[in-house]
């Protein structure tokens, strides 16, 4: 990757314009003047500008992933604020929000300044998502108003849920008057109990525990009908089940205040992956059965989930490489995300391209509050440009993360980031 | 020789595998009734016991079948504190390795461990018990001893009782047994039976006397008292009413069922004494044809070049 | 291509055992001492007939037992598929015992070897001796036999091949070149 500022005129030549709010793929030329953009369309290329040949190329919004971690403070060396950067613009992402499960966790004004200090010498935006709890231990909200002043953008626990039925419910309403999102980690963890995979006839062949799927779909209902009591903001994360996508989806038919997200892996795999015991594949919630696969596929093709959301989760070695029982849970998704999703989304399902940067780029950024309107002449330029009939193999080399824990080695896929373009950086992406 | 490198499970071996494996078994049942009950086949050949769990009997039952065949014997005991994350698995095992040996005997409390080791040792490994997951040796020596009192396992009716769901010793059988063609029932508390499970082809029946008189042998599990206490079992009593194997149950019953169990026995609770004692458990002769179990798994894994194996 | 010459019919294999039979009673003054121990998988059936003739001519039944040396083989590690094992089978000690050890080709010698490595696991004999059907020489270790049906000299590229009713459903030993 090379990571480089913008020259002072930068023209995209020919490229295929995808616009994700006016709903257009169009050929044109986009011209950036001191990192803002002055001109888009078609317009004669002036000759005294260094240009990138955009033929065959789709440039559009760069992408915003609502659900990372980067593990800073407390675990730099799995991945840090810089190194998780990297990560994001070799994915095509140029804006993130952060979960506050570091150590120390994100659940004080002065923490979540922390973060805004040193992101802004990131090249990507990096938004901090404070917690709901003190420590996160879910019993005392958090001071969520100074947080949010300070730049906290919504409220998660993730990691732990909140188990506490009556802390859920303050939390929402507090979180009524400042406008932003409750993110809760739907997981009963009664019902999960030592559970390290989807409860069914793959963990009971294993002999694995298995977390069932109820141990989410409950909570995910709790906390609906919570949202819907207190008229609070609820965003969904990681939804794996079809039962939880029922309640969503029932819930949304007249609750607007609802949305969730869905990661590449849980759109891509199904628990007969986790045959060979791959620690890579050890996530929470669990990779569940086909059927949970298939509903998630429909969810999103439906609407009903909203946006994609990595759940990028840095572990080093020696947390992955162990017996399946001890490894920390979680795998690393920014760099295979785009891939991962245009071959289940486009390539298998048939949604267009408009559609699935929409997933990427407009929906997450409408649910944060995030300015949406990217291809507009006078903006910060924040673009990703990729190949959509790129062959590729996901790889080691593609890795820009501290960590390596993928299970996507060695998938076959089409579309590849050439370029992204963030906060004055352009990075090109080999 | 057989179609796997490693023994990590029966679950995947095939019917022609398994019956070699139990065929050899009677050979080596042969050399144990010798007055010198040696031969010299591993000669020269290392093999390491690597128990993360505590388990006089299985590992005594290897360390004789090695020695019988003339291999040389390493034991390797390792604390439960070394099973925290990381430390000393790996690291124990790329050791032992460099040591030049040739197979290593397994037993882990975390299922896959066995199959983790693989990843980064050459030698042979050979799984005596992974958590919940498979006890394969086990599954060969029970059927061992079915074939050797009915003659084959085919249509047998065999039932297993007990905690199926924090079982090796049942999801092994499970898969030798509807490998081999045996009719598969298992009875005990419904919680503690997957539901999932009938996915393997076998039966549930929640009734134990229903049970006894449909099978032909029975392999009574033993009830863990770690399981009584977070929810699961609500007291040995009542265990013992609902599905212990009792001398009344098994006099109630006209047809001699044979009565298996893989020790160590709970007197009392899931099986009465004067039934473990009866003529019809086969209890002791499971013992030995562990050791001529052992000794036919080692020989066939070990007696070959590498090359042919996958 | 396979040039297979009879060399044997199953008259003369029956000739050779009567002789051998013979030999045994006549260098064994205690007869009653002897017990014959066939090596599988030919051995056998010629061990039973050794018997027969024996018990024909002195009217003894002398004890009879099968040796399957498979475990007690040198080249173990080298083969490549499964072994078919026969099985041991003796019922009686081996203690002080004239142990005649039969079988069908003797050739490098090693069977023989393996063969009298088993027989420690069962006793101490107080003499063991060797009859086979056919030497076709070219051993590869001092083993030599007592009792022997016929010399037959042979080259490398060649084999002999003993066919007996009771294994192979007919009768006759085979000289058999391989042509490469």
């Amino acid at each position: 990757m090379k990571l480089k500022k913008l020259p002072k005129k930068l023209l995209f030549q020919n490229a295929e314009l995808l616009d994700p709010i006016k709903k257009t793929n169009k050929k044109g030329n986009i011209l950036l003047v001191n990192g803002k953009i002055a001109d888009i369309g078609i317009f004669e290329s002036p000759s005294d500008v260094k240009s990138i040949d955009c033929n065959g190329l789709t440039l559009t919004h760069g992408f915003c992933d609502l659900h990372v971690h980067f593990r800073e403070p407390g675990n730099e060396d799995k991945e840090t604020l810089e190194s998780g950067s990297r990560a994001a613009l070799a994915g095509g992402f140029t804006r993130v929000c952060t979960m506050p499960n570091t150590n120390p966790p994100i659940d004080s004004p002065e923490s979540v300044s922390y973060i805004i200090e040193k992101s802004k010498d990131c090249p990507i935006y990096i938004h901090p998502i404070g917690a709901v709890t003190k420590g996160q231990k879910g019993i005392e909200i958090s001071e969520m108003g100074l947080m949010n002043e300070m730049g906290a953008v919504a409220f998660s626990d993730d990691g732990l849920p909140i188990q506490n039925g009556l802390v859920m419910r303050k939390a929402l309403e507090y979180s009524t008057m400042l406008g932003v999102p409750i993110i809760n980690h739907a997981e009963d963890d009664c019902l999960r109990c030592e559970g390290v995979m989807n409860e069914g006839i793959i963990s009971t062949r294993l002999g694995l525990p298995g977390n069932p799927n109820i141990a989410e779909s409950t909570m995910v209902y709790r906390d609906l009908k919570l949202a819907e009591m207190t008229g609070a903001r609820l965003h969904v994360p990681h939804v794996s089940t079809a039962t939880s996508v029922d309640h969503i989806k029932h819930m949304k038919s007249n609750n607007n205040n609802i949305t969730a997200e869905v990661t590449p892996h849980h759109l891509f795999f199904n628990d007969e992956s986790l045959v060979n015991y791959d620690t890579n594949l050890k996530v929470a919630p669990p990779i569940r059965n086909d059927i949970s696969r298939k509903a998630m596929v429909k969810g999103i093709l439906e609407g009903v989930i909203d946006c994609i959301a990595t759940d990028h989760a840095p572990h080093t070695l020696h947390d992955k490489e162990t017996t399946f029982d001890l490894a920390a849970f979680g795998m690393i998704g920014l760099e295979s995300c785009f891939g991962i999703v245009k071959r289940v989304l486009v390539d298998n399902e048939g949604l267009s391209l408009i559609n699935l940067v929409e997933l990427l780029t407009t929906a997450p950024r409408k649910i944060m509050g995030f300015n949406c309107d990217l291809l507009k002449v006078g903006t910060e330029a924040e673009l990703v440009l990729f190949d959509s009939n790129e062959k590729w193999i996901f790889d080691n080399d593609n890795v820009f993360s501290k960590s390596i824990n993928s299970p996507f080695y060695g998938q076959k896929l089409t579309g590849k980031i050439k370029y992204t373009i963030s906060k004055g950086y352009i990075s090109e992406i080999s | 020789m057989l179609s796997h490198k490693h023994l990590l499970g029966i679950e995947d071996f095939p019917r022609e595998d398994i019956q070699n494996i139990i065929d050899t078994a009677f050979n080596f049942r042969e050399v144990l009734d010798r007055p010198i009950k040696k031969v010299p086949s591993l000669q020269g050949m290392t093999v390491v016991n690597l128990f993360f769990e505590n388990s006089t009997r299985t590992r005594i039952s290897f360390e004789l079948a090695q020695k019988r065949l003339s291999a040389d014997t390493v034991n390797f005991s390792a604390s439960t504190s070394s099973l925290k994350k990381g430390e000393g698995f790996k690291d124990t095992a790329q050791n032992i390795e460099a040591m030049k040996i040739d197979a290593v005997v397994m037993r882990h409390p975390a299922p896959g461990a066995p199959k983790h080791l693989t990843e980064f040792i050459d030698a042979i490994v050979i799984n005596a018990g992974d958590g919940t997951h498979e006890h394969p040796t086990q599954a060969i020596l029970d059927m061992m001893s079915l074939q050797e009192k009915f003659g084959g396992i085919k249509d047998l009716n065999v039932a297993i009782v007990g905690d199926i769901d924090h079982s090796r010793v049942a999801r092994s059988n499970i898969y030798g047994l509807v490998t081999m063609g045996a009719n598969v029932t298992l009875c005990g508390p419904p919680n503690l039976i997957p539901d999932t499970i009938i996915d393997l082809g076998v039966a549930v029946n929640y009734n134990i006397d229903e049970v006894i008189e449909w099978a032909d042998a029975i392999n009574v599990l033993r009830i863990q008292r770690e399981r009584m206490g977070i929810g699961l079992i609500p007291s040995e009593r009542e265990y013992r009413k609902l599905f212990g194997i009792t001398e009344e149950r098994i006099n109630r019953n006209k047809k001699e069922i044979v009565i298996m169990h893989p020790g160590p026995i709970n007197r009392g609770v899931e099986i009465d004494s004067g039934v473990a004692d009866s003529d019809q458990a086969i209890i002791l002769d499971q013992v030995l044809n562990g050791v001529a179990s052992r000794m036919s798994i080692l020989y066939l894994l070990l007696g070959s070049k590498d090359g042919d194996m996958k | 291509m396979n040039n297979n010459i009879q060399i044997m019919s199953s008259k003369d294999i029956s000739q050779k055992l009567i002789r051998i039979s013979h030999e045994i009673i006549e260098n064994h003054t205690d007869i009653g001492n002897v017990v014959i121990l066939g090596i599988h998988n030919r051995g056998v059936p010629i061990a039973d007939r050794i018997k027969e003739l024996i018990f024909d001519i002195t009217n003894i039944n002398l004890p009879i037992g099968s040796l399957d040396i498979t475990f007690h083989r040198d080249d173990f590690r080298e083969r490549l598929s499964m072994p078919e094992i026969r099985g041991t089978d003796i019922h009686f000690s081996l203690d002080d015992k004239v142990v005649i050890l039969v079988d069908d080709v003797l050739y490098s010698g090693r069977t023989i070897r393996a063969a009298l490595d088993e027989i420690n696991s069962f006793g101490r004999p107080s003499i063991v001796r060797l009859a086979v059907l056919i030497d076709r020489g070219h051993r590869e270790l001092p083993i030599r036999a007592d009792f022997v049906g016929k010399n037959i000299p042979t080259h490398s590229g060649e084999h002999v091949e003993v066919h007996l009713e009771e294994t192979d459903g007919k009768e006759g030993v085979f000289l058999v070149k391989e042509n490469n």
